[in-house]
């Protein structure tokens, strides 16, 4: 028996709706808390954030086009600089995979909803308003100018006095708060809120992506929003943690910085490898090969993650036996990657590889990966860092390590799922243009940075001297930038004329095997009518993989299932192997997010003008929303709930 | 298209040398064992590449039953086994590399004999101060942007900043450290010809930190001797030079000329200026038509720099330069 | 796996681990904690770079901060007492005494240690001692605020009869974010009080 899909139309589904629908005009516009709708709009605010990083550095491209150009000054570069670093680290790449994973998770996993839908509308508010914060400077001339980095004493306020710094410290304190709320929220729908069935081994790998870069994000995030205190603290109220005159020191910026940027830039990449790793199969016709290998080396990779951040410090003078003992495991790091490219490259070597534009995509970022793994692997070694550090050698590593497996995994998947968030196809011929476009595009601008970076032309800097000999190699970099632009602006076209004439999707247009594909495309605002009950790792390819026996029981197959039509409600199950235990109530429309938002948006401008007044206005704001919002409602103590065995 | 992309680091490494911040032609012991380890770690990158190319394509293109997209049951014993196989190679290439790495840094950690010689070099915005030590008190001087050296023998470089983070680095003579305010980092250079190399900041300073660069000059220890003679000396010429009035009204309050009253210590020591390659720290080369233009452009040549525009007259202007280009 | 659905009868909102809302209290502990984590590590980092000695006026005073110390764990003690009496007993009516003795000790914590900064021969603007000296109280004291304020809340959900049979998680919750205070005051104390008088 194969698993059967959803179809609209019965009395119960037309209650379902009834309890779940957001409320209609502004008032639901605001007040919702619905996965698929908080993740949509993360993927649309991130994409936007990313079109206006992507501008700020074509213009430094033209700047840097040909030596000793004049377009910008440096002021205007630093700001540009440092801004289009802040934005793509900060306000595109995570929040882009955040979109991702609160859309998805709760198909994937079979579920109705997060574990906290309130706190996962806070995220997206906090992170919609922490961007503008960072944003309302550029305007005022103002934006930061330290590097996305901020290495102290540059960014102290004897040598950058203005706000600058100031919005970027309080801004990131602010984004933060997105973050770790965030990952609180992935982390809890993913030990609780499952499909009874959907145990730890049948996961998809963007879930232990998510997963893992959540709980990194847990332990890292504190170490920049501390480090982004003191500096607000030195820079305003004279304090010395960094200030050299009382006995601060700069390296506790650097050290703490890196515990956090470390971490962070594996979170960066860990979910959109498991996007790869979920959706790259599908078109290979088979599951993904070393499936445990993969997930253990995801995890394996963050942890490591978390022991090798020195190696942004190899030149600073720290003594050699640290130094050997960090560019060792910056060596390591590179054995866990090394699991995840066979994986992908056996799954298409014993696989039948159906050639549409996701695909493409995915076999473009398995090259990518290599070669900025091996850019990293160059890098590892401290010796030769001595060499390659500071100069555009790592800018062409990071850009293929960031480019190659964030951008390139999220516009393969947003292909891949774009089908079931809107109904429509993306057109395909477009789509492949756009590949091909990105592809050579990228390549042309970031290949020949490996070139100027041997070639000794240092980072950072807003011009060159003609005799440095890497005036041509920056010209094709500044066309390539171009090029790559066009395609991302070739991309932009297909979704606007999809949305509006792509030819319709139908539920499982791929013929893919996990959840999300069992629904209607898009899905009902409930998910699933009744909760599947999971029996393997790709429901709907059981029949024909013929796994087992067993079958997963989905939609309408499943007549006396588990409704939970008494409210709005979910399923939570044990961590591990999911065995129902509790029914979840979910929480309705509530303002409450938005106006803790704008409370706290109140309280960091407050900071930044060092406003008393604005900063008491916001800290009452949050307290009396808090207090409403944590407020306990009765509720019944149980509940009977149709369970499979 | 994998192939060719393949080919395209070698033919760019035949063009990675010879600029004047390229490394991969080092001219010393440190940066030729550096080069070495970065050339092996290079063609082991560029095989991994081009492995793992030439897997994914055939992949790719490999030929199957036409038109066959159907899900089937799979056995993946042989597939893992390959995963294992490519993880154990990699890892031994990783291994290998981290020793290879270690041993390098071990032996560039210290050099063979001891340092003839010990220099302090301190990163301001955007210029460098250079300060060489004697056994002697009365030998020790100090001079700006450049740094000179003899051929052969190990020079101690103290490193430090008086305000925010710079960074030292000579490509072709060894890597780089960074010159941080509140500590002293301190590494050794030694070259083996005689020559100028070109250094670069390398960590960002601010605004002009694309323009902070610098030379090395490296003499046959009989110049060098000579030269460090010629540094001692006071300037020469009479106190009562009219270019020397205009100098002190105009600029002594920044800069020093040993021998003269001039005695300003915010800008660099400008001792013996006729003989420095390049003026505003390796931004243009040492002639009185550029040292005419950067005293009075100074903010349009190098945006921020800490030297105001003077506005001074023609007449001034030629004056102060032909002084400074007189002190040889 | 059968076909067949049989009806259970399963909790709904469930409490301690049964609950989200205990691993999502675990969460904000866990990210808490590593704040801490790096607060520490930022005085001893500072301490480690400094030339001299290291507190330079020398090891903090325990007249006030070691009874302070042993209100706060008091404090742990009745709130625990109190929750765990509530879960027998059901009585609003002690458990809003125990609250209130909670938080009376928990406010004269904050008030002693704000005595006892007042004294302190050192600003939070002297040095990077008095910096990471203040950082490290002063978060934690924060901390304390929040958990105070948290109290309150659940004083007057307590006095509204919200805490019934059913659900009374938020009392655990608020217990346990308590109960994560003063364990992180143990390790600020010792690290910012103890080690200094031996070293």
């Amino acid at each position: 028996m194969s698993a059967q899909v959803e179809t609209i139309g019965s009395a119960q589904r037309r209650k379902l709706l009834g309890i779940w629908e957001t409320a209609p005009g502004l008032y639901g516009w605001l007040a919702s808390v619905d996965h698929k709708t908080i993740g949509i709009r993360y993927l649309c605010t991130a994409f936007f954030f990313l079109v206006i990083g992507g501008t700020e550095a074509l213009v430094m491209r033209v700047q840097l086009a040909q030596p000793e150009l004049k377009v910008l000054s440096p002021d205007a570069y630093n700001q540009l600089f440092s801004m289009h670093g802040t934005t793509m680290m900060f306000l595109y790449a995570l929040p882009m995979l955040s979109g991702f994973s609160n859309y998805l998770w709760p198909l994937m996993l079979g579920s109705r909803d997060m574990a906290f839908p309130r706190l996962n509308a806070l995220s997206y508010w906090v992170f919609l308003f922490a961007g503008i914060f960072l944003y309302v400077s550029f305007p005022l001339g103002q934006a930061p100018n330290g590097g996305w980095f901020a290495y102290v004493p540059n960014t102290s306020l004897e040598y950058d006095p203005g706000i600058n710094m100031d919005v970027f410290a309080l801004g990131l304190i602010f984004l933060g708060i997105s973050t770790v709320v965030g990952s609180a929220n992935f982390i809890v729908t993913l030990l609780r809120c499952r499909a009874p069935g959907m145990s730890v081994n049948r996961l998809p790998i963007l879930v232990w992506g998510t997963l893992t870069a959540s709980a990194a994000n847990l332990l890292a995030v504190p170490a920049v929003s501390l480090a982004c205190a003191m500096l607000w603290l030195d820079r305003r109220y004279g304090t010395h943690f960094f200030e050299m005159s009382g006995g601060g020191r700069p390296l506790l910026w650097q050290h703490l910085f890196w515990i956090f940027g470390h971490p962070w830039v594996y979170a960066l990449v860990l979910p959109a490898m498991g996007i790869v790793s979920d959706a790259l199969p599908v078109f290979c016709r088979r599951p993904l090969v070393g499936y445990t290998l993969v997930a253990i080396s995801t995890v394996a990779t963050m942890i490591l993650g978390f022991g090798v951040w020195v190696h942004h410090m190899f030149a600073t003078g720290l003594p050699v036996m640290s130094l050997a003992f960090f560019s060792a495991a910056s060596f390591v790091i590179a054995v866990p990657s090394a699991v995840g490219v066979f994986a992908w490259i056996a799954t298409i070597w014993t696989g039948k590889p159906h050639f549409t534009t996701p695909f493409l995509f995915f076999a473009g970022f398995i090259m990518l990966f290599v070669i900025g793994g091996v850019s990293g692997f160059m890098t590892a070694s401290v010796a030769f860092d001595w060499q390659l550090t500071d100069t555009y050698f790592i800018v062409a590593h990071l850009h293929y390590v960031l480019l190659g497996i964030n951008v390139f995994p999220v516009i393969g998947g947003i292909h891949f799922w774009f089908p079931k968030m809107s109904g429509r196809m993306l057109d395909e011929r477009l789509g492949k243009w756009t590949f091909w476009t990105m592809f050579v595009g990228f390549n042309a601008a970031f290949f020949p940075m490996h070139v100027t970076g041997l070639m000794g032309m240092p980072r950072r800097v807003y011009t060159y001297p003609s005799d440095m000999g890497v005036g041509w190699l920056n010209l094709l970099s500044s066309v390539g930038a171009f090029v790559f632009a066009v395609g991302v602006l070739l991309f932009l076209i297909n979704v606007a004329k999809s949305l509006r004439a792509g030819e319709p999707a139908g539920n499982n247009p791929w013929d893919a095997p996990t959840l999300e594909w069992a629904t209607t495309s898009p899905p009902p605002v409930y998910n699933f009518a009744t909760i599947p009950q999971v029996a393997s790792r790709y429901p709907l390819w059981e029949g024909r993989l013929k796994e087992s026996d067993e079958r997963s029981i989905i939609g309408d197959a499943a007549p006396d299932g588990m409704v939970l039509d008494r409210g709005k409600e979910t399923i939570g199950v044990t961590p591990l192997d999911a065995e129902p235990n509790v029914v979840l109530k979910m929480p309705g429309d509530s303002i409450l997010p938005f106006l803790l938002s704008i409370g706290m948006t109140l309280l960091f401008f407050g900071m930044l003008g060092q406003m008393i007044w604005l900063m008491v206005l916001g800290a009452v704001c949050e307290i009396v929303i808090l207090a409403l919002w944590l407020t306990p409602k009765p509720h019944a103590a149980e509940e009977r709930v149709e369970v499979y065995e | 298209m994998r192939r060719r992309a393949a080919l395209l680091p070698v033919l760019a490494l035949a063009g990675c040398s010879g600029t004047p911040l390229s490394y991969l032609d080092a001219t010393s012991s440190v940066g030729g064992a550096i080069a070495n380890l970065g050339l092996g770690l290079t063609a082991i990158s560029v095989g991994v590449c081009v492995v793992i190319g030439v897997l994914l394509a055939v992949a790719i293109c490999r030929r199957r039953p036409e038109g066959d997209l159907e899900i089937a049951p799979v056995n993946d014993r042989g597939a893992i086994r390959w995963i294992g196989v490519g993880v154990a190679i990699s890892t031994v290439f990783l291994l290998g590399s981290a020793v290879w790495t270690l041993l390098t840094v071990n032996s560039i950690g210290e050099p063979a004999q001891a340092k003839a010689l010990s220099i302090d070099v301190i990163g301001q915005e955007w210029w460098w101060a250079v300060k060489y030590h004697s056994s002697d008190p009365a030998r020790e001087f100090t001079t700006a942007n450049q740094l000179v050296i003899p051929v052969g023998v190990p020079v101690q470089i103290n490193l430090t900043s008086t305000d925010v983070i710079h960074s030292f680095w000579v490509p072709k003579l060894g890597g780089k450290m960074d010159m941080i305010p509140s500590r002293t980092n301190v590494t050794w250079l030694e070259a083996d010809k005689v020559g100028d190399f070109r250094g670069q900041c390398s960590e960002f300073c601010g605004l002009q930190h694309a323009n902070m660069a610098f030379t090395v000059r490296v003499l046959s220890q009989a110049d060098f001797d000579s030269w460090w003679d010629r540094q001692l000396q006071s300037a020469t010429g009479s106190p009562d030079d009219p270019r020397l009035r205009t100098f002190m009204a105009r600029c002594a309050a920044c800069h020093t000329i040993r021998g003269t009253p001039a005695g300003g210590i915010l800008g660099p020591d400008l001792s013996h200026f006729g003989d420095r390659e390049t003026i505003a720290s390796g931004l243009m080369p040492n002639t009185p038509q550029n040292l005419a233009k950067w005293i009075n452009n100074t903010q349009t040549i190098k945006p921020g720099v800490k030297m105001p525009e003077l506005g001074m007259l023609a007449s001034e202007i030629d004056g102060v330069t032909s002084y400074l280009e007189d002190l040889k | 796996m059968s076909d067949h659905a049989h009806s259970e009868i399963l909790p709904v909102g469930g409490t301690d681990t049964v609950s989200t809302a205990w691993w999502g209290m675990a969460c904000l502990i866990a990210t808490e904690a590593i704040l801490f984590v790096y607060l520490i590590f930022s005085y001893a980092y500072l301490g480690s770079q400094h030339d001299g000695p290291w507190p330079p006026s020398g090891a903090p005073s325990l007249k006030l901060a070691l009874p302070n110390t042993v209100i706060l764990v008091c404090s742990s003690f009745l709130l625990g007492w109190g929750v765990r009496e509530f879960r027998r007993r059901r009585d609003n009516g002690r458990l809003a005494l125990f609250l209130v003795g909670t938080i009376v000790l928990g406010t004269a914590f904050i008030t002693i240690q704000g005595f006892e900064w007042a004294g302190k021969p050192f600003a939070f603007s002297t040095n990077a001692y008095s910096a990471a000296f203040f950082i490290l109280t002063g978060v934690h004291m924060a901390h304390v605020a929040v958990g105070l304020l948290m109290l309150v809340m659940l004083l007057v959900w307590t006095l509204m009869g919200r805490f019934g049979d059913a659900h009374h998680e938020h009392l655990a919750l608020g217990a346990l974010y308590w109960h994560f205070v003063d364990v992180v005051w143990i390790a600020v104390f010792t690290t910012a009080y103890l080690v200094p008088q031996f070293s």
